[in-house]
């Protein structure tokens, strides 16, 4: 099983994408991480644009959400709400609507950021916004707040946080539908 | 004397619904004043009369066909924020008593929608049959009944900034249908 690690932060330091890393450690057996690097390149959201072929950048991240049997999405908060870069990819994710790989796909978002709320308020509006999408929103969340404070080596996270991603986690897994049936 | 005269609550045999001629929708308040609608196009309708004047119906609405006037809103409908057309394709409804007056109708039954199933009254006319055309005999059936969709955990909502809710709860249905005899 592959779940789209997707982080809102292009920052090569981002705490969201170290986020994705230490989940990837967390993820139960038979599901693996694959972290979606491509978010920079993809253009500004332009229906003009939207058409067939796509842009290379857009087929790309489609390409990946299609291939994904779940995704995780880590997103900073930027004046309360979503990183802009993200929403974008996002919106070029939903379209067209009927074949979007985003319809029915499973997502858990999760957060980061150096303030109080680990980003909540930018999570409600994604989950708000891959709803809208189409998207099988998980209920579990994960604030991380103090994120500057919170890595004890490396990547690593301390237990209580660990508890919490695996919850998250295993929700999102819980929801991939078998692929394949027992014969 | 009585002046309603009771009758076969549905003609004697089994009909099924022409789907060309048939149609099902749904409405709701929509930004608190207006009505918004919607249809589901594939769907079927058998109807039973016995000899003993007892009927039944039974309808089955593959939810993947549900259309709006807008390609957006007819895929969020199809979503999990609403109807979660992947893991929950049908909506079925199975009466378990009908009664009626002239050509008014009432079915008492239940509705299964998203996975979860509720007593479901609806109130109508019957009227045929007739013989139409290829000497086939047909009925007409117009059906209403209202849902309160957060029952069948259909809950999404967004508040307005005046006050209020985008989508209201409360869901009427509408059955137009023709039915002709097997």
């Amino acid at each position: 099983m592959i779940v789209l690690g997707i982080s809102g932060s292009l920052r090569s330091d981002s705490h969201n994408t170290r986020l994705l890393r230490a989940a990837a450690r967390e993820l139960p057996e038979g599901a693996e991480l694959r972290l979606f690097d491509g978010l920079r390149e993809v253009p500004p959201y332009d229906e003009d644009d939207d058409r067939d072929p796509a842009p290379a950048a857009v087929a790309r991240l489609r390409g990946a959400i299609a291939e994904a049997d779940a995704l995780l999405i880590a997103t900073p908060e930027y004046n309360s709400s979503i990183p802009g870069q993200l929403k974008n990819a996002l919106d070029w994710a939903s379209r067209p609507r009927a074949t979007s790989p985003l319809r029915f796909m499973p997502v858990a978002v999760i957060g980061a950021s150096t303030g109080a709320f680990g980003a909540v308020w930018a999570q409600a509006e994604l989950r708000k916004v891959l709803g809208a999408s189409g998207a099988r929103v998980v209920q579990g969340d994960l604030a991380l707040g103090h994120a500057h404070d919170r890595w004890a080596e490396g990547d690593s996270l301390d237990d209580e946080i660990r508890l919490q991603l695996r919850e998250v986690l295993e929700q999102l897994v819980s929801e991939v539908q078998p692929t394949t049936v027992a014969a | 004397m009585s002046t309603t005269e009771l009758t076969a609550a549905v003609p004697t045999g089994t009909w099924t619904s022409d789907p060309v001629h048939s149609t099902f929708g749904f409405s709701v308040k929509h930004m608190v004043v207006a009505t918004f609608r919607g249809s589901v196009t594939d769907f079927d309708v058998t109807m039973t009369g016995a000899e003993d004047g007892t009927g039944s119906i039974e309808a089955t609405g593959r939810l993947a066909s549900v259309v709006t006037a807008d390609e957006n809103l007819t895929g969020h409908i199809q979503s999990p924020d609403f109807f979660d057309t992947q893991r929950f394709p049908e909506a079925r409804y199975v009466s378990h008593e009908i009664t009626r007056a002239g050509e008014d109708i009432v079915v008492n039954g239940e509705l299964s929608l998203k996975g979860v199933t509720h007593p479901l009254e609806l109130r109508g006319t019957l009227v045929g049959p007739v013989v139409g055309l290829g000497e086939v005999e047909k009925i007409g059936v117009e059906l209403e009944g209202v849902i309160d969709r957060t029952e069948y955990g259909l809950s999404w909502n967004a508040p307005l900034p005046t006050g209020g809710f985008a989508v209201g709860n409360d869901v009427k249905l509408t059955a137009h249908l023709e039915l002709g005899k097997v």
